[in-house]
C-alpha cells in the first residue's frame, strides 16, 4: 500500500500540479496564437512578471492575507494579475502593434517576442537577482497529511497548501474562460476573429479591442501561473525557457488555436513529465519475489533522470508534429 | 440623392490598377448588378467600396458623404454590409453566433434582427445551434447574408452570392435577395449568372478592364443585342 | 570585366559607399581596441569575432537566404565544440587500457539492436498483423528496450566515472574535430528539420529552441563522456600555442586559419547565392505558393539549406571550442550563443553575407567592451546613489550581466521595427 501512496504523491499530485500550471500557461499562447498568429515566446518571462510583482506586493503588504486566512501572496494575485495584463498590453503597443503594422510574417513576431523575453529577463533579474526566493512572507506554508484508510499504509498522502489553492484556481480560471468564451459578447468576437480575421472586420469587430482583450487574458492567465508555480515551490526568475517548450507542447498537443484542447495538453505534458521521471522500480518492489532479478537490481528504473525532464515535452512535441500536427482536437492552423 | 454614388474609382493592389474609372450608382431601393468578363474588377469594385483596397482616385459617396479608404467598422457603422464570396462565415461558431457577430456594433438589435433574420432564412432558424462550418454551401451563403443583415444596413454587397451553389439553392438566393430589397434595403452585387441576376436588377453595370462598358437598368441591358453578345453568351 | 546580373546588384550604387564607411568604422574602433588593451587580447578578441562571424554565416542562411529561424544556435555550437574536444583532447589510458571500452561497445551494441527490433516491430503490419496491435507492440517493446539499454549504459558509464574519470578524447588533429562536428551538427539539423520544415516556421523556432537545451543538458549531465560541469582543458589547437611562440604571435595565426575559413566560406556562399540553387532558395523564401507552383520541391531545398547552415554552426562551435581551449557545457548560454549571433545577423543584413561578417564583428566589439564599460556606469551610479544614501547592492557583475540581457533584447526589437534589412540589406530586386 505504501507504493501506491508514494505513487500518488510522485505521479498523481505533482502530475496535477505541473499540469495545471502548463495549462494555464498554454491557454495563454494558444489565445495569442489563435488571434495574432504566432508563438509568444516571451510567455515564461510574462508568468515570471506575475510572480515578481506578487512578490513585491507581498513584501511590501506582508500582513494582507491575515483578514482573509489566507496567505498574503494569494490576496494580491488579482492586484498582480491586473498589472501583468497592462504590461502585456504596454508590450504589444510598443512592440508587436508596429510590426504588425508593418505586415511583416509572423515569424518576425516571434523573433520580437525573443526580444521581449530578453528584456524582461533582463529587467526581472536586475531588480530580483539571480536566487530563488520565497513567496511566503509571513505566512507559514500548511502541509496537509491524509492518512489513507487502508492497512498497512503508514505513509500519508501529503498535499499542500498552494497546491490545493492552485487545484481550484485552476479549475475557476477553465470554467471562467469557457463562459467568457461561449457566452460573453467579446469572447464570441476572440472566436470568431480566430476563424476569420478579415471577416470579423467586416462585421464591424473591432480587431484592436479584441487584440487588447486577449492580452489582458493572456496577462492575467499568466500572473495565475507563475505566481501558482512560485508559492508551490519558490520564485524563481530563471525559469521562463524551461517552461516556454512543456507550454508549447502543451498547446500544440492540444491543437494550437484551441483553448480547451490547451488544458487537455498541459495535463498531457505534465502527466507525462512526472510518469517519465517516476522511479518505477517502487512500483515492482511487491512482486519482487516473481520478477527477474536484473529488473530490479540497479533500484532505478525511471524512464529519463530528472535532469532530463525537458527530453519530455521535445519528446511529445516530435511525436505530435509528426504524427498529427494538428494536435489531438485539431488546431487551426498549422 | 442616390444611396450609393461612385465616381471615376481608381484602384488596386500594389502598384497595379485594375479599376480604371468605374462610375457606379444606385438609389435606396434598388438592386444593382456588376456583371462582366473575368478579370474585369468587378469584384475588385465591390472591395473598394467596402474599403478593403486602397482608392488611389476618384470618390465613393454614401448618401452623399464620401466614404472612400475609410475603415471597415466605420462603414458599418453607417449601414454598409459585406457579404464576401469565400470565407464568409465563422466556422466554428454555431448558426446563432455567426448571426449576433453581424450585430456586434449594435448589441440593442439582437433579438429583434435575429427574429427578422429567421424570417428571411427559415432554415437557420432550426441549425441555430449548429456549428457553422457544418453546414451546406447555400445554408452557409444564408448565415452569410443574415449576418450582413444583423447590423441592419441600408445597402448590402454581395460578392457572388451563387457562386458554385446548385440550380436549386441558386434560385432560392435570388428570391431571398429580392425579398431582402423589398423590405427596403439597397443591394449591389456582383453575379457570374448573368442572366439571371439582371433580370431582378433595377440597375446593371457591365464591366470590362476596369471601366464601364454599358450602364442601364437590368432590362435595357438584357435587351441589348451587344451586351447579350459579347457578355451574355448570346 | 564582370558581368551584372540584373537580380542581384543594385543598379545605381556601383561604388560601394555604404559598406566602404562600415568597414572603416569596424577597422577604426578595432584599432582603438588595440591601442587601449593591447594586441593580445585584441586579437584574442578578433578571434572571437572570427569564430562568431562563423556561426552568423551559419544563420543568415537560415534566416535570409530562406526565411527560418532557427533560435537555439547554442544547440548546434555546443555540438561543435563537444566535437572539437573528443576528437582532439589526448587518449586518456586509463580508459583504453581497461575493459571498460568493449562494455560501451556492447551497450552500443544493445542500442543499435533494440533500435532494430523496434523498428522492425513497427513493420509488423506487412506480414498481416493488425495495426493497431502492431503500434502497441511497438511502443511496449520501445519503452522496455529503451529501460534495458539505458540500464545498461547507466552501468557502464558509472563504471567510467569511477575508475577512468571519463572517456578522453581521441588525439586526432585538430580540424577532423571540426569536420565532424560540423557533419555532428548537420545531422541533428536534418533531424529536426525533417520533423519541422514542412510546417509553420514558428514550429521550427520552438524545436530548435527545446533540442539547444536538450543538447546543452546532456552534455553537461554526461560526465563519463564530457566532465560535465568539471570541464575539460587544454584543447589543443591547429597552429602553434602560445606556450611555443607567445600570446599574441599564435592568436595571429589561430586568426589567420579562421580567416582562411571565413573566406572559403564567403567564396562558396556567394557562388551558390547566384547559382540557381540560391535563386530557388530565394523564390521558395519570397513566394513559397508560386514557387510550389513551379514545381519546386520546397521542403527538400529548406532542408538542405537548415542543414547547411547547422553545419557552419557547428564548425564556427568547433572553433571557437578550440581556441578558448576549453570545454565547458555549462558555459554555453542562449544569450551568448544564440541571441548574440541573431543580433549579428538581423543588424549585418540577412541574407547579404558581407553584412552579417560587419555585423559579427562589430557587435562583438560591442558585446566585449560593453563588460567593462557598463560596470563602470554602474560604479558612477553606485557612487552617485550612494552620495543620495541609496543602498548599494553587493552582487554588482552578475546586474551588469543582466542589464546585457535587456540591451540585447531591446537590440533586437529596435532592429526588427526600424531597420528590418539590417545596416547592409540583402541587394535582391525583386521582378513584379
Amino acid at each position: 500500500m505504501n507504493e501506491l501512496v508514494f505513487f500518488i504523491n510522485n505521479v498523481v499530485i505533482a502530475g496535477s500540479v505541473s499540469g495545471s500550471i502548463y495549462a494555464i500557461g498554454a491557454v495563454g499562447v494558444t489565445l495569442i496564437f489563435s488571434i495574432m498568429r504566432f508563438a509568444h515566446f516571451a510567455h515564461g518571462d510574462m508568468m515570471t512578471f506575475g510572480a515578481f510583482m506578487v512578490l513585491l506586493l507581498a513584501t511590501a503588504f506582508p500582513a494582507a492575507g491575515d483578514a482573509f486566512g489566507v496567505p498574503s501572496a494569494l490576496v494580491l494575485l488579482p492586484l498582480a494579475m491586473a498589472l501583468t495584463a497592462l504590461l502585456a498590453v504596454g508590450i504589444d503597443k510598443a512592440f508587436y502593434k508596429p510590426l504588425r503594422a508593418h505586415g511583416v510574417k509572423p515569424i518576425v513576431l516571434v523573433i520580437g517576442s525573443l526580444g521581449v523575453t530578453l528584456m524582461l529577463q533582463g529587467l526581472i533579474r536586475l531588480f530580483a537577482g539571480t536566487s530563488g526566493q520565497s513567496l511566503y512572507i509571513d505566512d507559514r506554508k500548511e502541509i496537509f497529511r491524509l492518512a489513507l484508510p487502508f492497512e498497512g499504509a503508514r505513509a500519508p498522502v501529503v498535499i499542500t497548501e498552494p497546491q490545493l489553492y492552485l487545484f481550484v484556481i485552476t479549475l475557476v480560471a477553465v470554467i471562467g474562460l469557457h463562459v467568457f468564451l461561449s457566452r460573453s459578447r467579446l469572447g464570441k468576437a476572440m472566436r470568431a476573429m480566430s476563424d476569420n480575421p478579415d471577416l470579423a472586420q467586416a462585421s464591424g469587430i473591432n480587431t484592436n479591442t479584441i487584440v487588447a482583450v486577449t492580452w489582458v487574458i493572456a496577462g492575467g492567465l499568466a500572473a495565475i501561473a507563475g505566481t501558482l508555480l512560485s508559492l508551490d515551490v519558490t520564485f524563481k526568475p530563471d525559469l521562463s525557457f524551461f517552461l516556454l517548450l512543456p507550454i508549447f507542447a502543451a498547446a500544440i498537443v492540444g491543437g494550437v488555436g484551441h483553448p480547451f484542447g490547451a488544458v487537455a495538453g498541459g495535463f498531457v505534458v505534465g502527466f507525462a513529465e512526472t510518469l517519465a521521471v517516476f522511479n518505477w522500480s517502487v512500483l515492482l518492489r511487491p512482486f519482487r519475489d516473481s520478477l527477474p532479478s536484473w529488473l530490479l537490481e540497479s533500484g532505478n528504473l525511471a524512464f529519463v533522470g530528472t535532469e532530463y525532464k525537458i527530453v519530455v515535452p521535445f519528446f511529445i512535441l516530435v511525436v505530435i508534429l509528426v504524427w498529427r500536427p494538428t494536435g489531438i482536437f485539431k488546431g487551426k492552423v498549422i | 440623392m442616390p444611396l450609393l454614388d461612385a465616381r471615376d474609382v481608381h484602384g488596386g493592389y500594389g502598384g497595379m490598377n485594375i479599376l480604371n474609372g468605374v462610375d457606379m450608382a444606385i438609389e435606396a431601393d434598388e438592386i444593382g448588378v456588376i456583371v462582366g468578363p473575368n478579370g474585369a474588377g468587378k469584384s475588385t469594385m465591390l472591395k473598394a467600396i467596402f474599403g478593403l483596397l486602397n482608392v488611389s482616385q476618384g470618390e465613393i459617396l454614401l448618401r452623399g458623404e464620401p466614404i472612400q479608404n475609410l475603415p471597415t467598422n466605420k462603414l458599418v457603422q453607417k449601414g454598409m454590409g459585406f457579404v464576401p464570396q469565400e470565407h464568409n462565415v465563422f466556422p466554428s461558431l454555431t448558426v446563432k453566433e455567426n448571426l449576433e457577430m453581424g450585430a456586434f456594433l449594435k448589441p440593442g438589435n439582437v433579438k429583434r434582427m435575429l427574429k427578422q433574420v429567421y424570417e428571411f432564412f427559415p432554415p437557420l432558424h432550426d441549425k441555430r445551434h449548429q456549428p457553422a462550418g457544418e453546414l451546406s454551401g447555400g445554408q452557409r451563403q444564408m448565415v452569410a447574408m443574415g449576418r450582413a443583415l444583423m447590423a441592419e444596413p441600408s445597402l448590402l454587397l454581395l460578392d457572388e452570392p451563387t457562386a458554385g451553389l446548385s440550380p436549386l439553392y441558386m434560385n432560392q438566393i435570388f428570391e431571398q435577395v429580392k425579398l431582402i430589397n423589398s423590405a427596403g434595403v439597397g443591394i449591389l452585387m456582383v453575379e457570374q449568372n448573368a442572366k439571371q441576376a439582371l433580370a431582378i436588377a433595377d440597375r446593371g453595370f457591365v464591366l470590362a478592364a476596369g471601366q464601364n462598358r454599358f450602364t442601364d437598368t437590368g432590362a435595357a441591358l438584357l435587351a441589348d443585342p451587344e451586351v447579350a453578345k459579347s457578355f451574355l453568351g448570346g | 570585366m564582370e558581368t551584372k546580373r540584373a537580380d542581384t546588384v543594385a543598379a545605381q550604387s556601383r561604388f560601394p559607399l555604404r559598406e566602404v564607411l562600415l568597414f572603416a568604422a569596424v577597422l577604426l574602433a578595432v584599432l582603438a581596441v588595440y591601442a587601449a588593451m593591447g594586441p593580445a587580447y585584441s586579437t584574442r578578441m578578433l578571434v572571437e569575432a572570427a569564430c562568431y562571424a562563423i556561426l552568423a554565416l551559419g544563420l543568415t542562411i537560415q534566416w535570409g537566404y530562406a526565411g527560418q529561424f532557427n533560435a537555439g544556435v547554442m544547440g548546434f555550437v555546443a555540438l561543435g565544440g563537444f566535437c572539437a574536444m573528443f576528437f582532439s583532447f589526448p587518449i586518456n589510458p586509463d580508459f583504453w587500457e581497461s575493459e571498460l571500452p568493449g562494455e560501451l561497445g556492447l551497450a552500443l551494441l544493445y542500442m543499435i539492436a533494440a533500435v532494430l527490433v523496434v523498428f522492425g516491430a513497427t513493420r509488423l503490419d506487412r506480414i498481416g498483423v493488425p495495426k493497431k496491435l502492431r503500434t502497441l507492440l511497438a511502443v511496449i517493446l520501445g519503452l522496455v528496450l529503451y529501460l534495458v539499454v539505458v540500464n545498461a549504459f547507466r552501468g557502464v558509464t558509472d563504471q567510467i566515472e569511477s575508475r577512468a574519470g571519463f572517456v578522453g578524447g581521441l588525439g586526432l588533429p585538430v580540424g577532423v574535430g571540426w569536420v565532424v562536428g560540423g557533419a555532428l551538427a548537420g545531422g541533428v539539423g536534418y533531424f529536426i528539420g525533417r520533423v519541422c520544415l514542412g510546417l509553420r516556421s514558428d514550429y521550427l523556432a520552438i524545436a530548435t529552441l527545446g533540442i539547444a537545451e536538450i543538447i546543452k543538458a546532456f552534455l553537461k549531465n554526461s560526465d563519463w563522456l564530457t566532465r560535465g560541469t568539471a570541464t575539460v582543458s587544454p584543447l589543443p589547437w591547429p597552429v602553434p600555442g602560445p606556450a611555443e611562440v607567445g600570446f599574441t604571435l599564435a592568436r595571429a595565426l589561430y586568426l589567420s586559419v579562421t580567416a582562411v575559413m571565413i573566406a572559403a566560406i564567403f567564396f562558396l556562399l556567394s557562388r551558390a547565392y547566384h547559382a540557381p540553387w540560391g535563386r530557388m532558395i530565394r523564390a521558395i523564401r519570397d513566394n513559397e505558393i508560386s514557387a510550389a507552383a513551379m514545381g519546386k520541391d520546397i521542403n527538400k531545398r529548406r532542408l538542405e539549406i537548415f542543414v547547411l547552415g547547422c553545419i557552419l554552426m557547428g564548425i564556427g562551435g568547433a572553433a571557437l571550442a578550440s581556441f578558448n581551449s576549453m570545454f565547458d557545457p555549462q558555459g554555453y548560454l542562449p544569450l551568448n550563443h544564440t541571441f548574440l549571433v541573431l543580433v549579428m545577423v538581423i543588424l549585418g543584413g540577412p541574407g547579404n553575407n558581407l553584412g552579417t561578417i560587419f555585423g559579427a564583428v562589430a557587435v562583438y566589439i560591442i558585446w566585449i567592451m560593453s563588460a567593462p564599460m557598463a560596470l563602470y556606469l554602474m560604479d558612477l551610479a553606485m557612487a552617485l546613489g550612494a552620495g543620495l544614501g541609496w543602498e548599494t547592492p553587493t552582487n554588482m557583475d552578475s546586474r551588469a550581466l543582466q542589464a546585457r540581457v535587456f540591451v540585447i533584447g531591446l537590440l533586437i526589437t529596435l532592429v526588427l521595427r526600424y531597420a528590418p534589412k539590417g545596416l547592409l540589406p540583402e541587394k535582391v530586386r525583386h521582378h513584379g
